[in-house]
């Protein structure tokens, strides 16, 4: 279970995370959606501690972590995986080395069972043969995939998932969407979803919250943010352009003449 | 107006003088703390100090070769006007290895190594790969920076011993063909110059001239901001400031040998 509160970043003058509250219940996945530059990523982040909050708590299964060394937060972290927005696969590194890193660094497992673990944990994201390839020879989606092997192959309690199914095709990014309801059903994982794909949204979540400015502006189920009279939260989710969002930014799209 | 200006600007550089030489203090703390901490990052380290030594071995070399010719060269038209020219493999012998090998062999590392340090981890922070170190639990100054520290501290040293080598070797072609000196003499004034103090005072430098590429290399990769283009600049202040760092503490060292130890 995550639980978050009164959570506060600013970066120079610009607030970006404003007394947020969220909670993630164990085995649900939390969709977060919302304009971008609104925090999304940085609250994932902040969860995995690659970005120290102002101010507020983060409890992770119970252990508040924004005011632990980096040392304990290692031990929350070998709980905790990360897909990264472009996949941050190491480049120096083959597609199989990447997917064992964690198993490399921190297990004593033998070379076979390594090599099983890395076949299997691309074999979920439907990807085969691809263990000696480098992360170059490899298109945006498939490191998006094999980014998220690597997570799977730690075998983590909680998945961050940052736009998993940007650049995807759209059969793939189905696929993914089924892995993430798999691991919920059949493994229970936690997971958390940023994404600007309301399809995959209603989908995927459990529930579904809207960031605005910094902080929670709703929090449902995903047909309670479909039928929802939010103003904000239905010029986002039917994708307007024009509406108050886009009022309050002052922003006018120009016409083509 | 212009006063105040002057002063905020000097005051914001000495500010930022002082705030990055204290990033690179803590850097340099954590790397050691991070090089006794197992599990230890053998194959990584080996990796590095292959890309640091035989990769930088040809171009140090070919530098202190004419380097030794032109100290020859250049002693010689004044070493011939005083019939003194037996003398000038002991300059040649103790100009490389106590000054010119150990500061050429560096500031050429910090040029081929260093930059490639930065514009590596600089690329690596920018596409959060960085950051994918840290949330797999594993520290980036351990993982990336640790092996490039040793690499470079031991590396150094060995390539500038080479570059005392082959430099005198260049002397040893001039003086030989050029001006009639025998081989034997040659070899002979080189040894009887050359005391083993000239020798250890000159790597003791080049561990130092290691430290500073690798942090400054280092701590510019890790703080990059911007993209490619931040990387691009980011590797060329790495190269500046280890240039200045290199020379300055140069600087120091030859005149603490000189002064404190009469050496």
């Amino acid at each position: 279970m995550i639980e978050i509160r009164n959570l506060c970043k600013t970066f120079g003058h610009q607030p970006v995370l404003n007394n947020l509250d969220l909670t993630i219940k164990t085995g649900e996945t939390k969709v977060m959606i919302g304009r971008s530059g609104v925090g999304k990523s940085v609250l994932l982040k902040s969860i995995i501690g690659l970005i120290r909050p102002d101010s507020g708590s983060i409890k992770v299964n119970g252990i508040e972590v924004t005011r632990i060394s980096e040392k304990e937060y290692n031990k929350v972290r070998m709980e905790i995986g990360m897909v990264f927005q472009g996949g941050a696969l190491f480049d120096s590194m083959t597609v199989g080395e990447n997917v064992a890193f964690v198993l490399n660094e921190f297990m004593d497992l033998d070379k076979k069972t390594i090599a099983d673990r890395v076949a299997d944990s691309l074999a979920l994201v439907g990807l085969k043969g691809v263990e000696n390839l480098m992360p170059s020879n490899l298109s945006g989606g498939m490191k998006k995939r094999v980014s998220l092997a690597r997570v799977l192959c730690m075998e983590p309690q909680i998945i961050l998932y940052d736009e998993p199914t940007s650049e995807i095709d759209p059969i793939t990014a189905d696929a993914i969407n089924n892995l993430i309801i798999e691991l919920r059903d059949k493994l229970r994982v936690t997971s958390i979803v940023v994404t600007h794909d309301m399809n995959a949204a209603y989908k995927v979540a459990d529930s579904i919250a809207m960031f605005y400015h910094g902080h929670v502006i709703a929090d449902g189920t995903p047909d309670e943010i479909r039928n929802t009279s939010h103003p904000v939260v239905r010029q986002f989710i039917h994708g307007l352009a024009q509406g108050p969002i886009t009022e309050d930014e002052n922003l006018v799209f120009g016409h083509v003449k | 107006m212009t006063t105040i200006s002057l002063f905020h600007r000097s005051g914001s550089w000495i500010f930022n003088f002082v705030q990055y030489m204290g990033e690179l203090a803590l850097l340099f703390m954590r790397t050691l703390y991070w090089i006794f901490v197992p599990s230890y990052q053998g194959g990584r380290f080996l990796e590095q100090a292959k890309r640091i030594g035989p990769g930088s071995f040809l171009i140090s070399a070919l530098v202190a070769f004419f380097v030794g010719m032109i100290i020859a060269l250049q002693m010689a038209y004044l070493m011939v006007k005083l019939s003194a020219e037996i003398y000038i493999p002991n300059v040649v012998a103790v100009s490389l290895t106590r000054e010119l090998a150990p500061v050429l062999t560096a500031l050429i590392v910090a040029g081929r190594i260093g930059a490639g340090i930065t514009a590596e981890i600089g690329s690596m922070t920018v596409t959060e790969q960085v950051d994918a170190l840290r949330a797999f639990a594993t520290d980036p100054v351990k993982y990336l920076v640790v092996p490039r520290f040793l690499g470079l501290i031991l590396m150094l040293p060995l390539l500038t011993v080479f570059a005392d080598l082959i430099g005198i070797f260049g002397g040893y072609i001039i003086c030989v063909l050029k001006l009639s000196i025998s081989p034997a003499m040659y070899l002979n004034m080189v040894v009887q110059s050359l005391a083993i103090k000239d020798i250890v005072t000159g790597l003791i430098k080049t561990i130092f001239f290691g430290i500073i590429i690798a942090l400054v290399g280092c701590h510019q990769g890790l703080t990059v901001k911007g993209g490619a283009e931040g990387v691009g600049r980011a590797t060329t202040v790495s190269v500046v400031r280890s240039f200045i760092f290199i020379i300055v503490t140069d600087c120091i060292f030859t005149t603490m040998f000189y002064f404190v130890f009469n050496q």
